[in-house]
């Protein structure tokens, strides 16, 4: 089969992640960014929300968005660190830092999520 | 590459310049397409601050709302909004490239491709706030 | 409308410059002229030395591709007038060395271009008796768009990855590949594949497109990489999910 990258692998994670953070990232953003704290509309209330959160299929559903949004920013950011900066030789770096901080992001957000109270 | 000789003479190489994506307006486009991608982080690390808050409870929680509410963190959350919209609207104009779908040999038309996604886009956004706020 | 025009014309003479600089010409400016012609006006009336490539001057043989007022173009398909009241500087083609002039060394693409196959590959030739490999329209159809490559390098130029990093293979190169995959008498996919599914092949490509943006027969290179990749990650899969399967 010859030699082939890993590159196949992490491109399917970004694509993966383009396309939910397309669909699902906008509407949260508005929501939970602006719309919620500046009172545009009244939010769910606390309680509401951390009963929200304890369902399983939600833990699961924002566990899929940050981890596949965060391979996505990696895959991006790689390449324009590359690429806007010109600065590929130090590749490894820019692979660690990117890949680094997404694999980190995974493990917080699993922490985070499956330890609600 | 080796020198020149005579049959590889001489050559200038032209360098490319740092600041290359400021020369045309499609690169600029690009590099604004790719650094949205720096939003979405941003969003991910919203979206576990959040959850983060919940966990230890609601003085956090409204502590939080109200370090939301400074004037930086909404200029920055409305910047956001613009990049991932950007991200969407990108994202969903090059889909159809990639896939090159055929029915029959013959080359489905983008905006079939394309129109799908957003109608997908409305619902799922509408969807998702109808169940925040419904309570 | 003015009757003269003027031409920023690169000059570079290897034995002599260090570095490229401009020369400018004053030329007519004919309602008919495309950049082409009033190159080789200055070549025939004014500066013998100027030298650049050119043959068809139909759009055909792509030869001619020079940056005209910073962007890629065929000069014999670009109007002078378009370019009212001037200057319009004239330069060689982006991304490759400058031997002369308006002309650049090309040899980077030639290898390429070798490398990822451009032909056609049968696991088993038949033989010149049996009769030709017979293909419907519609699967003609499916590559007709790649097939229509001069290989002008426009594409090349307005890539700022090939820029970057010379490695990369480029639009035009994966464009060709495509075109024999997506060809019903290839079996060569696989093939070719192992070379293009390298870091240096499809992958160094961010999907900028400015490649689909210049491109004078409407290839859309830019698509052909996109497809590839996503070929290329089928492919990944499938040798994950059947290791054994060979291929
Ligand atoms: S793909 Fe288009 S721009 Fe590139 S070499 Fe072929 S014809 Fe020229
Ligand atoms: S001279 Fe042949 S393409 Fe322009």
């Amino acid at each position: 089969m010859g030699k082939r990258s890993n590159e196949p692998f992490l491109w399917l994670l970004f694509s993966a992640g383009g396309m939910l953070a397309a669909i699902l990232i906008p509407i949260h953003v508005f929501l939970f960014g602006l719309a919620f704290p500046l009172g545009w509309l009244h939010g769910p209330s606390y309680q509401s929300l951390l009963e929200l959160l304890k369902q399983p299929l939600t833990r699961l559903y924002f566990f899929v968005l940050c981890t596949l949004s965060l391979f996505h920013w990696a895959h991006r950011f790689r390449y324009t660190l590359y690429d806007g900066l010109q600065i590929k030789h130090l590749d490894e770096l820019i692979n660690t830092f990117c890949y680094g901080g997404a694999a980190l992001g995974t493990v917080l957000a699993a922490y985070l999520l499956w330890r609600i109270p | 590459m080796a020198g020149p000789t005579e049959y590889l003479p001489k050559t200038f190489r032209p360098r490319v310049s740092t600041y290359w994506w400021l020369g045309r307006w499609s690169y600029l486009k690009f590099i604004l397409r790719e650094l949205s991608s720096i939003f979405i982080a941003w969003f991910v690390i919203l979206t576990l601050l959040q959850i983060s808050a919940l966990k230890r409870g609601p003085a956090d929680y409204v502590q939080l709302q109200e370090w939301l509410r400074r004037p930086i963190l909404v200029a920055l959350n409305a910047l956001s909004l613009f990049f991932v919209v950007f991200h969407t609207v990108t994202w969903f104009n090059l889909a159809p490239k990639a896939m090159s779908i055929r029915v029959r040999g013959k080359p489905v038309s983008n905006l079939l491709i394309t129109a799908p996604n957003y109608l997908a886009w409305l619902a799922i956004s509408a969807a998702v706030a109808w169940l925040l706020l419904r309570g | 409308m003015a009757d003269r025009i003027t031409l920023k014309v690169t000059r570079y003479d290897p034995g002599r410059d260090h570095e490229p600089g401009f020369q400018t010409y004053e030329v007519p400016l004919r309602k008919d002229w495309v950049v082409l012609d009033a190159l080789n006006y200055v070549k025939d009336k004014v500066d013998g030395s100027l030298s650049f490539r050119w043959s068809c001057r139909m759009g055909i043989c792509g030869s001619c591709g020079m940056m005209v007022n910073g962007e890629p173009k065929l000069t014999c398909a670009t109007f002078v007038s378009e370019y009212m009241p001037g200057p319009v500087s004239v330069e060689p083609l982006k991304h490759f060395p400058i031997l002369r002039d308006l002309i650049v060394d090309i040899s980077d693409f030639l290898e390429k271009l070798t490398k990822v196959k451009p032909w056609l590959i049968r696991e088993e030739e038949r033989r010149v008796v049996d009769g030709e490999y017979l293909q419907t329209p519609e699967q003609a159809d499916t590559f007709r768009q790649f097939s229509m490559c001069i290989n002008c390098l426009l594409c090349y130029a307005a890539c700022p990855v090939y820029g970057l990093d010379p490695l990369f293979t480029g639009p035009a190169a994966i464009a060709l590949a495509q075109r024999y995959n997506t060809d019903s008498r290839d079996q060569g996919t696989n093939e070719r594949l192992d070379i293009l599914s390298q870091h240096d092949g499809i992958w160094g490509c961010t999907f900028v497109g400015d490649c689909t943006r210049v491109c004078p027969k409407h290839v859309d290179p830019a698509g052909a990489i996109q497809q590839y990749k996503l070929t290329a990650a089928k492919e990944w899969i499938k040798s994950l999910l059947m290791p054994w399967g060979g291929r």
